[in-house]
């Protein structure tokens, strides 16, 4: 017999089909099978699992195109078990997993003995993106053929720019011989060199290395350039600044094939909140000014971001409590960034309800080529989140993520996922 | 002591009150009229330096040793912390062997924030990376004080690498609180203009800066800025900010001239200047001995306090 799940009465939002409306929806086997006004009245639906939804938003489940899941190499911080739970937590359904693992993955045979991996492992589902050049050392290229058919999602140096522009080109003009989207860390080492926050007052007053924003439009504009030439696709990890956040846009104006994704912690918090020397507050690029936090949200309201993701950048504590300057960069971000999004944009009324779905499902989903994925369309993968987007809590440790490096402890936070559906199976149900 | 200080830590000047920073400076005022050899009889300061220092650890011991506590000396090198040990634990373990009072010097920004209030000793901060250096400020301030009486309506020029300066922060923090105006001045590499959202006024011409100035403290130009290419080169830097006779006569006449050491001669200031009748210079070194029994003193009645 057929799995049956029947999600009543809430109010579906479905970017990629522009609906908006109070519907049930049904899910067989997996499977997006129909979504209507009145299932629940059909005799034929009988005996099907309910769930309901009333008062609730019923959105496709949300694409993080930046995660870091730490396998392998760095289990002890996170494994694919973890941090996909800890996605699950969040209503994410699908993650891209970046490559700066230990060992890098920049080789086919390790590509495929992740996906393996993953799927014994993993709470939802796992992309994972090849290293664009070996090592991540920005001097030679990976072999993107062999990546691609080992089934690698994306090519990325994230954690690392690719300095050298020569190198960059040759590898946005092989990606876009194969088709594989290339996601780009932007930052410029020279302008960066030891910062560990942002450069302005506030390191200065804290007697903190700075990084000026400019490290990083320097390298979307370089990267900007390097599109026009080669025709290929980019997708700009992180931004962070209102410069990066112009040069995109007037990007997008010329028609260049540059897409962009912003942080929760970006467009939530500025470097003047950070309390004291808290390394939960570090990441690369930096919480920066006000009017950079903004911009971020301008750019999310009009599409030049299109989309949101976490960079969730799991540490253990020892390492976070080294001290400002020597932690490692990174935070968590899964189990809070719908949560935060509502926070910060919806309940603003800065992004409408279907936009901020479609920057954190939809869009990612077509930016990532998943066509069954990031919609409620009927033969869509069932990859569901049930959320309130009412409910104010106060994310904690411990966290379903192994670590628990995240400036939002604490923080109330408007917004929650009461149930995750990956394939149709629940994942997390209301707590 | 009559005061109102309940502090056990003397982290930084930039969470102190005006009334605390003039609490320092007047019990430093009076050890240097009234030794108090047995006011901290029994207890015992350990050093915990991971970055070089001749001036500040001697007069820190000097002081101590004046009070009449003991002093217990520790290099990071060949200790537990360089076999990995966290430097909590480190200070837990001092303190267990009976450290009432920490006096540390860490080349990294903030480090004391978080563990001063995990431990019941005394922790005063001999310099944190390019964060704060209260003592060497208070000695500044104490310097400035014997002379002047008040710091209403005074212009003090920090003239220097700011950027990278422990003693310009804490002297900008604790002046702006006595009522001085303070002014920052060296080329933007090292006097970046966002400074001026901390309260202080930026000027890149020293003549300038100095301009009716009451005092100067002129800090010194490390070599490895060159090399990190904030400057092209000393002599270069020299040229167009050293502190020579000339300029230092665009001050007030009876303006002081203030280094905190160690000084680089004929980069940032000129040997006339250093050696000659506006230069307060030893009279800090002298003065540093008192505020640090002082800050030893008060932090040790906070601590009885707390």
């Amino acid at each position: 017999m057929a799995e049956r799940i029947l999600i009543v009465g809430g109010l579906v939002i479905d970017p990629a089909r522009k609906l908006e409306a109070v519907r049930d929806v049904l899910i067989v086997d997996g499977e997006i099978r129909e979504v209507a006004a009145g299932l629940s009245k059909k005799s034929a639906l009988a005996g099907a699992e309910t769930v309901d939804a009333r008062g609730k938003w019923v959105i496709p489940g949300l694409v993080d195109m930046h995660v870091h899941l730490r396998e392998p190499g760095r289990e002890g911080d996170e494994t694919i078990a973890t941090g996909t739970a800890a996605a699950a937590r969040g209503g994410v359904t699908t993650v891209l997993a970046m490559a700066n693992t230990e060992p890098v993955t920049d080789n086919a045979s390790q590509l495929a003995f992740l996906r393996a991996k993953a799927a014994q492992d993993a709470k939802v589902n796992v992309l994972f993106a090849g290293a664009v050049t070996v090592g991540q050392k920005g001097e030679r290229l990976a072999e993107f053929a062999k990546l691609r058919a080992a089934g690698a999602a994306a090519l990325s140096d994230d954690g690392r720019p690719v300095m050298n522009a020569g190198i960059f080109r040759r590898a946005l003009e092989s990606a876009k011989d194969l088709g594989l989207l290339v996601i780009d860390h932007c930052e410029d080492l020279n302008l960066s060199s030891g910062a560990c926050a942002h450069e302005g007052a506030v390191a200065l007053r804290k007697g903190l290395k700075g990084s000026p924003w400019a490290a990083e439009t320097v390298q979307v504009a370089r990267d900007i350039a390097l599109v026009e030439l080669t025709g290929a696709r980019l997708h700009l990890a992180h931004l962070s600044c209102a410069a990066s956040v112009e040069a995109v846009r007037q990007a997008k104006k010329r028609g260049l094939p540059v897409s962009a994704e912003a942080c929760p912690h970006h467009f939530c918090l500025t470097d003047d909140m950070i309390p004291g020397y808290d390394a939960d507050w570090k990441m690369n690029p930096p919480l920066r000014a006000k009017d950079d936090r903004a911009a971020l949200i301008a750019g999310l309201a009009d599409g030049t971001i299109d989309a949101i993701a976490t960079d969730h950048a799991p540490h253990g504590c020892a390492a976070k409590s080294a001290g400002f300057d020597t932690a490692p960069f990174g935070v968590i971000g899964l189990e809070t960034s719908l949560s935060a999004a509502l926070t910060a944009l919806y309940h603003t009324k800065a992004l409408t309800k279907r936009q901020l779905v479609e920057r954190m499902s939809s869009a990612p989903a077509a930016l990532l080529g998943l066509k069954d994925k990031g919609t409620l369309a009927p033969g869509a993968d069932a990859d569901v989140a049930i959320v309130d987007p009412d409910a104010s809590w106060t994310p904690e440790a411990p966290f379903l993520s192994k670590s628990r490096n995240t400036p939002f402890a604490g923080r109330r936070l408007k917004g929650r996922v009461l149930h995750t559906f990956v394939a149709g199976r629940p994942v997390v149900h209301a707590l | 002591m009559t005061n109102d200080w309940v502090l056990k830590d003397l982290l930084g000047l930039e969470r102190l009150g005006a009334a605390n920073i003039e609490a320092i400076l007047d019990a430093a005022a009076s050890f240097k009229k009234a030794p108090s050899p047995e006011l901290l009889a029994g207890r015992t300061v350990a050093f915990l330096f991971s970055e070089a220092s001749t001036r500040t650890r001697s007069s820190f011991e000097a002081a101590a040793l004046r009070l009449g506590a003991e002093c217990l000396s520790f290099s990071a090198a060949g200790s537990s912390l360089a076999k990995g040990e966290t430097m909590l634990d480190t200070m837990l373990n001092l303190q267990a062997v009976g450290v009432t009072h920490f006096v540390v010097r860490h080349e990294r920004s903030g480090v004391l924030e978080d563990l001063a209030p995990k431990l019941d000793a005394c922790v005063i901060n001999a310099g944190d990376g390019w964060h704060e250096h209260p003592t060497q400020a208070l000695l500044d301030l104490l310097t400035l004080l014997e002379r002047w009486g008040s710091f209403k309506g005074r212009k003090v020029v920090i003239l220097g690498d700011i950027r990278h300066s422990r003693v310009a922060r804490s002297n900008l923090f604790a002046l702006r609180k006595l009522g001085a105006k303070v002014v920052f001045c060296g080329p933007t590499p090292l006097v970046p203009d966002a400074f001026a959202a901390l309260g202080v006024q930026v000027v890149h011409n020293v003549e300038e800066a100095l301009k009716g100035a009451d005092a100067v403290n002129v800090l010194r130009l490390q070599l490895e800025r060159m090399e990190q290419g904030f400057v092209p080169s000393l002599a270069d830097y020299a040229l167009a900010y050293q502190l020579t006779p000339a300029r230092a006569g665009l001050m007030k006449p009876e303006a002081l001239v203030l280094h905190p050491g160690p000084m680089n001669r004929g980069v940032e200031i000129a040997s006339e200047v250093a050696d000659g009748p506006r230069s307060v210079i030893l009279e800090q070194v002298a003065n540093g001995v008192f505020v640090r029994m002082a800050a030893l003193a008060l932090c040790d009645q906070g601590r009885a306090r707390g």
